[in-house]
């Protein structure tokens, strides 16, 4: 008698999650199976495609956010199943060939701001699940917005010598000299997770370098930092359940993630399984680093000026030592990110200000205010400069002009 | 014409602490929640910024955090034979306007009330005797006593983060807490806060004088924080911009950074800014609230209709609301029937300002930070012969030294000019005060109904509120500057200026913003406007929070008690959804 209560309850959950599912996948006739749209929702999300295919304030997944990039500014698509203004019409055919090698139902080249070059290597069984999930989401009925880029970036045609030369539509194949494990990492940050978009350097058409995958790239104005080995500033720090950590609730002894890399904790990795995210720890624990440098390090007047606005400014929350509070706010010491080659998300962290992610591990959102009102260039530079070079920090130091260039940059952008 | 609007399962008129408690408490019980407020959205980042928020001409100078006279206020006497005339300006009370209330702009001083404090009549009475109370002091028990609030208490301050040392867990008296406390089933979450100059000379002089002082329970945290909700909060840095100002550092307790991030997450909350509830309606037969009009920042006028109505605004808007929606009796001092207005009270505080011979660096402080006696509080000493019943706490506060209005400068200094400088420049670092903080009973006279003469921009008469200290307030508070006076005298100073209050309430100079009563709790339907669970004797589906239910003020600032009881009237609700019944029957 007792042993089948267990079993009756569990038929009765079963059923409750089928109504469940039902209600929220109500809107298309999907003819995939529940654990199949259950899998394109996870990979989706995997994917952060919901972060980009949104405006802010607008519907989710009807597109038309700015995306700016060193071109002009291209918006996303209408993702939703709308048949006319979304891909509703589209079949797993044409969705596939757009993940797969950038180019739409109407044979039209996509701007690699869609991250294609990352998406092609994701398995088709994978790529479908994802269009079997947006297959479930109410269609919302909004046209495309065009894009605005300088010429000749504008003319559409440019897009196939893009692709000859930097597109490599292959997908993911297992490394057999490493683990199961290292290789899920692999497909993960090479594929859905598209990690390289911001932190793979790219050349002068924005095309990600081969040579040194995840060394530190750009991103919106901001330089994410390197992902590779080196204490300094890289991951080499880190251990593997660092990096979990970090992905899965938006920070940890060493960093709280800032700028893009909030948003993407947010929408999209705090979403991972904790077998997920401990293969890509894995994974990015193996990649090489860039070689070390010779930082030019700032002069002691700069280093004075620094320190005292530091005290004025910081060291309420980020303390004297550097080394922030626990679990709250984060540490500047040792910290890979502060001592990135390139300076730009400092700066903009301190002209803009952050907010911490808000996840379901740790909902609190940290928010730290912006400060371009009451530091000028000047201070800003010393005072990035002393962060970067106080407590064993160093990096080199910052110009007043590269605070003046970004300052306008984020004045004027979409974001 | 009211626009009507779908309706919701709860509606919570205004968007404080209480209103936070209960939406986190009954949306995790499933039920859906609205929360009206009639002043916009704030959160740390950007509102309270550190780059801005330490701006004492702005925040604590012309109030721009606080409530708008223009908008809303009420009429003041004395007596009953004054004609009263409206409050233009803010003064002696700063209620509050926006989502976190005056929970935004609060000190953190975070207190439990005494566990006489809650069967005041009952234990004076048996004390010494039923003459020891005034014919004309209408003070009653609360009808919940502190062992029942202990696990609400505690709720709270785990919420909170609250800094302190236990005085008393379990019945055992720990050394270095309040020895006078409610036993309390464990202690604070946080260490007290690092004690400045001031307040250690004060503990010193406390216990040459034979007292027993304690740092005080603070709602600024000691260290970073986790709260049950899984909210984090930072470490206090002592910029001593707590009162009147929101906290830039995630520091001090507030339903921002203590209970929204979790909140607002909610698919069953929801919260609209800049609506102004103007009437709670009830059925035909007056005994079942349909719902609120609501008022929005366009002037549309819309109709919220709801299962369940909670007053969660201040205190005087509590019973300004129930009386312009003709719910309940309204108070009579001539007859001394009705409950609605009955029983207002307020804070009667006095100080000791003190010029040191050590230096003090005042500006280091934090709003909560102090060392504090209880051994005149409450019924903790013996009041036989005294001439007054209660009492009050003696601290000295280090809430910070800000630069216009917290010089505590020797008795005759220049209030201008050169002779002002000179004095800000020979005492301001050596100078401090302590403040007497005393309980006022309520009284026959003192009570709050509606204006005749004024209204306000919706039309509604004004509160009229008619008020003053009782002989027994003036006597306590005698007895309670003569004790502080006592200790100052045992702290190595250049100088004592004692500040007893005196005469008739003011509502012009600032004294605090602990209002209260006006729908008092209670047992008896004749002398409360809701039970001892907060539901309303008339429309059981109508709860009232705050300090709207206290019968009479006690020695204490009221919030740690506040607090207490919207958890206790949260529990209460969830049983009375399951069975929608008055939880007590008459």
């Amino acid at each position: 008698m007792s042993a089948r209560i267990p079993i009756i309850l569990l038929a009765l959950l079963c059923g409750g999650a089928a109504i469940a599912a039902q209600q929220v996948y109500a809107p298309q006739s999907s003819k995939a199976s529940w654990s199949t749209i259950e899998r394109g929702r996870y990979l989706a999300r995997a994917s952060d495609c919901e972060s980009c295919h949104t405006a802010q304030g607008g519907k989710p997944w009807a597109g038309g956010r700015p995306v700016p990039t060193p071109f002009g500014i291209v918006y996303s698509m209408n993702i939703t199943p709308d048949r006319d203004t979304g891909i509703g019409a589209w079949s797993g055919e044409d969705f596939y060939l757009a993940m797969h090698q950038g180019i739409d139902r109407e044979g039209k080249r996509l701007y690699p701001a869609f991250p294609y070059p990352w998406y092609t290597h994701m398995a088709r069984g994978d790529v479908d699940a994802i269009k079997a999930y947006l297959d479930t989401l109410s269609p919302v009925r909004q046209v495309d917005r065009q894009p605005e880029l300088h010429w000749p970036f504008s003319m559409r045609s440019m897009l196939a010598i893009w692709d000859k030369l930097y597109l490599h539509p292959d997908r993911f194949e297992p490394d057999p000299k490493h683990s199961a494990q290292w290789n899920r990492g692999a497909y993960l940050v090479q594929g859905a997770g598209h990690c390289g978009a911001c932190h793979t350097d790219k050349n002068f058409l924005g095309a990600a370098d081969p040579k040194h995958p995840m060394q530190g790239g750009f991103a919106e104005h901001v330089f994410a930092p390197n992902l590779g080995a080196g204490e300094r500033d890289g991951l080499g720090g880190w251990s593997e359940r660092d990096i979990a950590q970090y992905l899965g609730t938006g920070s940890n002894a060493h960093a709280t993630a800032a700028g893009p890399m909030a948003e993407v904790v947010q929408q999209s990795t705090q979403y991972l399984t904790q077998d997920d995210l401990h293969a890509v720890a894995v994974y990015l624990k193996g990649l090489e680093g860039p070689e070390d440098s010779q930082p030019r390090t700032p002069d002691q007047d700069t280093m004075n000026e620094g320190r005292a606005l530091y005290v004025d400014d910081c060291a309420g929350c980020h303390m004297d030592d550097g080394k922030g509070l626990a679990n709250t706010f984060p540490p500047l010491r040792e910290s890979s990110a502060i001592q990135a080659a390139q300076p730009q998300l400092l700066i903009a962290v301190i002209l803009q200000g952050a907010k911490s992610p808000a996840t379901r591990a740790k909902p609190t959102g940290l928010t730290m205010p912006a400060f371009a009102d009451k530091l000028d260039d000047a201070q800003t530079a010393a005072l990035v400069s002393y962060i970067r070079n106080e407590w064993g920090n160093r990096a080199d130091a910052v110009s007043r002009s590269s605070v003046a260039k970004l300052r306008h940059t984020l004045a004027g952008s979409p974001q | 014409m009211a626009k009507k609007l779908p309706e919701v399962e709860v509606v919570l008129v205004g968007f404080g602490w209480t209103a936070s408690i209960i939406a986190q408490e009954l949306t995790d019980a499933g039920m859906q929640v609205l929360a009206l407020e009639r002043g916009g959205w704030r959160d740390t980042v950007p509102d309270f910024s550190v780059t801005h928020i330490q701006d004492e001409l702005r925040y604590a100078v012309r109030k721009e955090i606080f409530e708008q006279t223009r908008r809303q206020t009420l009429t003041f006497r004395n007596r009953v034979d004054q004609l009263a005339l409206p409050m233009r300006q803010l003064g002696s009370f700063l209620p509050a306007s926006g989502v976190g209330g005056a929970g935004v702009h609060w000190n953190g001083q975070n207190w439990r009330f005494l566990p006489t404090d809650f069967v005041i009549r009952t234990q004076t009475e048996q004390r010494y005797g039923k003459k020891m109370i005034p014919d004309d002091m209408t003070i009653q028990d609360w009808g919940v006593t502190y062992d029942e609030l202990e696990p609400y208490y505690d709720k709270f301050e785990y919420l909170c983060g609250i800094s302190g040392q236990a005085g008393n867990i379990g019945g055992q008296i720990q050394p270095g807490g309040n020895p006078f406390e409610g036993p309390r089933k464990r202690g604070y979450p946080l260490p007290p806060l690092k004690r400045s100059a001031a307040t250690v000379l004060f503990d010193k002089a406390a216990r040459e004088v034979g007292l027993h002082p304690f740092p005080a329970p603070a709602a600024n945290t000691s260290e970073p924080y986790l709260n049950p909700l899984g909210v984090q909060m930072g470490q206090c840095t002592y910029c001593g911009y707590c009162e009147w100002f929101g906290c830039a550092n995630y520091s001090k307790a507030s339903p921002q950074s203590t209970i929204l991030p979790v909140l607002l997450k909610k698919p069953n909350f929801s919260f609209r800014t800049h609506c102004a509830v103007t009437r709670v309606n009830t059925d035909g037969t007056g005994k079942r609230a349909t719902g609120v009009t609501y008022v929005d920042q366009d002037g549309k006028e819309f109709d919220q209709p709801a299962r369940m109505v909670v007053l969660c605004a201040f205190a005087h808007h509590n019973v300004h609301l129930l009386l312009v929606s003709k719910i309940g009796t309204p108070y009579d001092p001539a007859s001394g029937q009705g409950v609605v207005g009955r029983n207002y009270a307020y804070q009667l505080s006095s100080s000791v300002n003190i010029t040191c011979k050590d230096l003090l660096n005042p500006f280091m402080g934090a709003g909560a930070l102090g060392q504090v006696v209880d051994d005149f509080n409450g019924d903790n000493f013996d009041h036989t012969g005294k001439g007054f019943i209660a009492g009050g706490y003696i601290a000295l506060w280090n809430t910070g030294g800000r630069p216009i209005l917290q010089e505590y400068l020797p008795k005759g200094s220049p209030k201008w000019g050169s002779g002002w400088k000179k004095a800000v420049h020979e005492d301001y670092l050596y100078s401090t005060h302590m403040q007497c903080h005393g309980a006022v009973m309520s009284y026959r006279d003192n009570y709050l109904d509606l204006d005749p003469t004024w209204k306000d921009e919706y039309g509604n008469p004004l509160l009229r509120l008619t008020f003053t200290f009782g002989q027994n307030e003036h006597a306590m508070s005698k007895f309670l500057t003569d004790q502080a006076t006592r200790i100052a005298q045992a702290i190595p100073n250049r100088g004592i200026n004692s500040k007893p209050r005196e005469g008739d309430y003011s509502i012009v100079p600032y004294q605090t913003t602990h209002n209260t009563g006006g729908a008092a709790m209670g047992n008896d339907p004749r002398t409360s406007f809701v039970n001892r669970y907060l539901q309303s004797w008339d429309v059981p589906n109508l709860w009232v929070m705050g300090s709207t239910v206290f019968p009479q003020n006690a020695g204490y600032n009221p919030t740690g008690t506040v607090g207490a009881l919207a958890f206790w009237a949260a529990a209460a609700m969830k049983r009375y959804v399951r069975d929608p019944q008055p939880l007590v029957q008459v």
